[in-house]
């Protein structure tokens, strides 16, 4: 385990230079270049804040501002968008860089690094864009939104840990590469983001403690939208939950790595 | 100390009945893969810092495995390899690049990718950018090269840093030939230096000219390991090799190796070689007109019978070679117990040195379809310089070379 750590500061450069290139690749020949990581999450954020609460603006109770729907959502939203794009790109990134393990001899593990970083990066973009929305629309954000450095890297650790448990059985399993984001659809309806908690019938409530994503955009919806500090009984079952899948991740992908060379 | 070492190496790759039982194992439970298919069994060398080896062998004789267990992405099934030093690869050239992005752009990728930190790249980057030779366009995107400029820009960042163990892979024969020579000279620079080669090729001429040893690989497993004429004789030999072919080693008495194969439906007999007085010679003089004799019998009826013979420098490179097919003296249905003289008169214009003829009978214009009988060193001889002016090379080609003083 530390072998890999080891190895991973070595490769730090690569890493971070792996990062820069995915980004100017994904804008490369657009003439507004780097401009766009602002304009898609600023546009994004902006259909969901003027079209959705003006529909939807008296479902929410608890705050007065006419946008409080849209804060809500975009809350719920930053946290499932950056677990959702972890395990999209962890569960196809062995079979895709299959040529380059194949043939270079480097450590494996940068691969998830370089794709959580990435994505880690992403997120705080479309976090800036948010929080500067919604202070044009007259939102006040608290100091509980410090909490969301922590929860976000419990997230990423989170979805690092299934995502490559994932993406390591994919390797041998391609079925789990089709299925996984209809699951992950599924899944994203379970889970309170568009909706409010309060929908739900009270009898059914308790069965949201079984998902994990469940307590994790209840504390960003704690943290942006009410300025409260997230639950401690939330944050407790998440927290642990990130470390064993990030274990369970780790070994499996140590024990897999000979192997997955050999069938990709 | 060696650089390498392959200890019986062995890789297969495992089927399971199910992925599952795969899974299982990797958490500790012992069960008997479904099926297990060896491609390399029980692989022993090693290398010293320095040498130059060639590994040769037919397609799926394990050579592709091979490299990957020495570079490390594949792990053997059982045995080890040691490696003393960093190994570079130039495997597939410009694998990983990524279009949009620039040369330089690239180069920094690729450096590290091969584990190398900020610093250690920039210092190397004028060097990259120098002996890449691709002007302005280094800070263009990739997709604007042609392949020769993607291929130098990866070479000169696979070779940038010198390796302990450089691998090249087939790779190396694209490009344009000035980019050759200079990537050539790279590497025979870094071999004086002592790296340590690892040559992948069906080029015979490319391997003997840079190796001082050869591995031949067949169906996952070291048959060879020698010389590397020796070893491409019996490699030519083996691809020749049909049904009811034999394949023959003899060892000459001044330590070469003799390889000889061939179905037997003719037989040479006898290869002599004569100076100009008549006389059968093993030293001739630069430039002597000599006649090779050829003695050829048949025992099956054949359709067409064709002689090949070339001449080869002590390195095994070819030097002239030809074909009774080639100039248009193919014998027409001979019969059993007929028996034939080739005399192939010319001057040795060759430099000083040792040659050694190969001899071939075969039915068209080459021994691949049919091998009658194939024999290398079929014959050594010597050339010696008499009585011409003193000169370089394997070519005696007197120039006529006259001054003229253009002083104004």
């Amino acid at each position: 385990m530390f072998g890999m750590l080891r190895s991973l500061w070595q490769y730090r450069h690569f890493v971070l230079s792996s990062i820069c290139n995915e980004l100017i690749t994904r804008f490369a020949r657009s003439k507004l270049g780097g401009l766009w990581m602002i304009i898609n999450p600023l546009a994004q954020v902006a259909i969901y804040a003027l079209i959705l609460s003006n529909v939807l603006a008296a479902k929410l109770p608890g705050i007065e501002n006419k946008y409080a729907y849209a804060i809500y959502l975009m809350a719920g939203l930053l946290a499932w968008t950056l677990f959702n794009e972890i395990i999209s790109r962890c569960l196809n990134l062995f079979i895709e860089q299959g040529n380059l393990m194949k043939k270079m001899q480097f450590p494996r593990i940068t691969l998830p690094a370089i794709v959580v970083g990435s994505n880690l990066l992403n997120n705080v973009l479309l976090f800036i864009a948010m929080v500067g929305i919604f202070l044009l629309l007259g939102h006040h954000f608290s100091a509980a939104m410090l909490w969301l450095l922590p929860l976000t890297l419990l997230l990423a650790a989170f979805a690092l840990g299934a995502g490559l448990v994932l993406g390591v059985i994919n390797v041998f399993v391609r079925d789990l590469g089709q299925a996984v984001p209809i699951i992950l659809q599924i899944w994203f309806w379970f889970t309170p983001i568009v909706y409010p908690v309060n929908i739900i019938p009270e009898g059914y409530r308790h069965w949201l403690d079984l998902n994990p994503m469940y307590h994790f955009t209840s504390a960003y919806q704690e943290v942006i939208v009410y300025g409260r500090p997230p639950q401690v009984e939330g944050i407790l079952i998440i927290g642990a939950l990130a470390a064993l899948l990030l274990l369970l991740s780790l070994f499996l992908f140590r024990r897999a790595s000979e192997e997955m060379v050999d069938v990709l | 100390m060696t650089v390498l070492s392959v200890k019986d190496v062995g890789k297969a790759f495992r089927s399971y009945r199910s992925e599952w039982q795969r899974f299982a194992r990797w958490f500790g439970l012992a069960l008997k893969p479904a099926e297990e298919a060896w491609v390399l069994r029980h692989i022993n060398f090693d290398i010293q810092p320095g040498e130059a080896i060639g590994i040769v062998g037919q397609n799926g004789a394990g050579k592709s495995t091979l490299l990957k267990i020495i570079t490390g992405t594949l792990k053997p099934s059982e045995g080890q390899v040691q490696v003393n030093g960093r190994i570079a690869a130039i495997l597939e050239l410009g694998m990983g690049f990524n279009p949009e992005l620039t040369g330089r752009q690239n180069v920094r990728h690729a450096a590290g990718l091969m584990g190398f930190s900020r610093e250690q790249i920039d210092a190397a980057m004028p060097d990259i950018e120098a002996f890449a030779e691709i002007g302005e366009y280094f800070d263009e995107p990739v997709r604007t090269y042609s392949s020769g400029m993607q291929m130098r820009v990866a070479f000169s960042v696979a070779t940038a840093w010198r390796p302990e163990i450089l691998i090249v892979d087939e790779a190396l024969s694209v490009g344009d030939a000035y980019f050759q020579h200079k990537s050539f000279a790279r590497i025979r620079e870094f071999r004086e230096q002592g790296t340590t080669l690892l040559i992948v090729s069906h080029d015979r001429s490319a391997i003997q000219s840079l190796c001082d040893r050869a591995i031949l690989l067949e169906q996952g497993a070291v048959i060879k390991d020698g010389d590397p004429e020796e070893v491409f004789d019996f490699y030519n030999a083996l691809i020749a090799e049909k049904e009811n072919s034999t394949v023959e080693v003899k060892k000459l008495d001044d330590g070469k190796v003799q390889t000889r194969s061939g179905t037997g439906e003719a037989r040479v007999e006898e290869v002599v070689l004569y100076n100009s007085k008549g006389e059968v010679a093993e030293f001739v003089g630069v430039g002597e007109p000599v006649e090779l004799h050829v003695r050829v019998k048949v025992h099956r009826p054949i359709k067409t019978l064709v002689l090949g013979y070339s001449i080869k420098d002590r390195l095994g490179q070819v030097m002239y070679g030809t074909n009774t097919w080639h100039t248009e003296q193919v014998i027409h249905k001979p019969q059993p117990g007929d028996e034939y003289l080739f005399v192939i008169a010319f001057p040795a214009n060759f430099g000083v040195g040792s040659y050694s003829v190969q001899n071939a009978l075969h039915d068209t214009d080459t021994h691949l379809n049919m091998n009658y009988d194939l024999r290398s060193m079929a014959l050594v001889f010597n050339v010696i310089n008499i009585d011409k002016k003193h000169f370089l090379g394997c070519l005696w080609n007197e120039p006529n070379i006259s001054i003229e003083n253009i002083t104004q």
